[in-house]
């Protein structure tokens, strides 16, 4: 579980931000995620609602958006999905998997501010 | 409810997105950018190694770096483990320099640590470094040490289809070794399965399997690491 470690950077990331924009007030928090940064979802949503409290983050919502497994594939001369984590092959042609563009993002990539 | 006075702007504004776009792990990857930089200067080649508690990593780590002395290579290890330091104290038995980074609680290593437990040592003295870190498949895929090649570890005895429990961590890592190969026939391991299985997850990984214990396959990863160090 290390998840919370990773609430924690959540917060730290964008608390430089909101220093960086000057005492703005964040609704949400923004984070792509996909399943193969190492990050379990459910677990990360449950340790930011303890890593918020008593920070400025406190009300702010966590959003997390999915970002599914995309490769290049060299067969199909084109982007495409995997069949699974499991499976990484493509889900069209089915050649092995080698260049993935998509899906390792743990990435914060918005804030929602109040105005 | 009272008007605002003239020229206030309206309240019920949308929401205001503004686009940050930065990794949450930004400050580890900085540290680990600079890692691999000072580890590049210096010429040290950097391994870390990954695997469920139990998978012989310690044994293989050891047996590493006893047959890198008896070449005249210069290794060294760093040892992260939650409490103690029996790790540390077994490799120390190899004569290479041994430091533990005892993590507590946490499960995983992070580049600060690394960063934090190299002071002491001149790396311009070492040819090899590797880093051992906590036992477990899932937490450490996600933190960057600066190293040049990371090892996901499998013992025969864990069964095949470890990889396609913890996918992640196999594709996080560059080389696959299949441990503790002198009990593959007690322990009914089905090697085409295994190497099925990481091919499944991580088309085109490289594999090894080897034994710490009776030694089988040990040059081929010696080979390995030293042509691996000399075209980084």
């Amino acid at each position: 579980m290390h998840e919370l470690s990773i609430a924690l950077s959540i917060l730290d990331v964008a608390g430089e931000e909101v220093e960086r924009r000057g005492n703005v007030q964040v609704e949400a928090i923004y984070v792509r995620l996909g399943p193969l940064s190492g990050v379990v979802k459910e677990a990360l949503i449950s340790a930011y609602e303890l890593a918020r409290e008593q920070t400025p983050f406190a009300s702010a919502r966590l959003v997390i958006e999915d970002m599914p497994i995309v490769i290049f594939c060299n067969r199909c001369g084109t982007e495409r999905p995997v069949h699974s984590l499991q499976e990484m092959r493509c889900a069209h042609c089915d050649a092995p998997a080698d260049r993935i563009v998509q899906g390792r993002e743990l990435q914060l990539s918005a804030l929602e501010l109040a105005e | 409810m009272s008007t605002p006075p003239r020229g206030t702007p309206p309240r019920s504004t949308p929401p205001r997105i503004v686009e940050v776009r930065q990794n949450v792990l930004k400050h580890n990857d900085e540290i680990a950018r600079g890692l691999r930089e000072a580890f590049h200067d210096a010429g040290v080649y950097v391994v870390s190694l990954v695997s469920s508690p139990g998978s012989g990593k310690t044994a293989f780590l050891e047996k590493t770096l006893s047959l890198l002395r008896e070449r005249n290579y210069r290794p060294a290890a760093l040892v992260g483990d939650l409490a103690t330091n029996n790790d540390a104290a077994r490799l120390a038995r190899s004569q290479a320099p041994v430091k533990q980074i005892t993590t507590g609680t946490l499960c995983h290593l992070e580049a600060a640590m690394v960063q934090t437990a190299l002071t002491e040592w001149r790396l311009k003295d070492l040819d090899f470094l590797f880093i051992e870190n906590v036992g477990n498949l899932v937490c450490p895929s996600s933190y960057d040490l600066g190293e040049n090649l990371r090892l996901v570890l499998l013992s025969v005895t864990e069964g095949e289809d470890k990889p396609l429990k913890y996918p992640t961590i196999f594709n996080s890592a560059d080389m696959a070794v299949i441990t503790k190969l002198d009990l593959a026939e007690a322990a009914e391991f089905d090697s085409a399965a295994a190497h099925a299985n990481i091919q499944s997850v991580r088309p085109g990984m490289r594999v090894l399997e080897l034994s710490a214990k009776t030694g089988r396959g040990m040059d081929a990863w010696l080979d390995l690491l030293a042509r691996e160090a000399k075209s980084s």
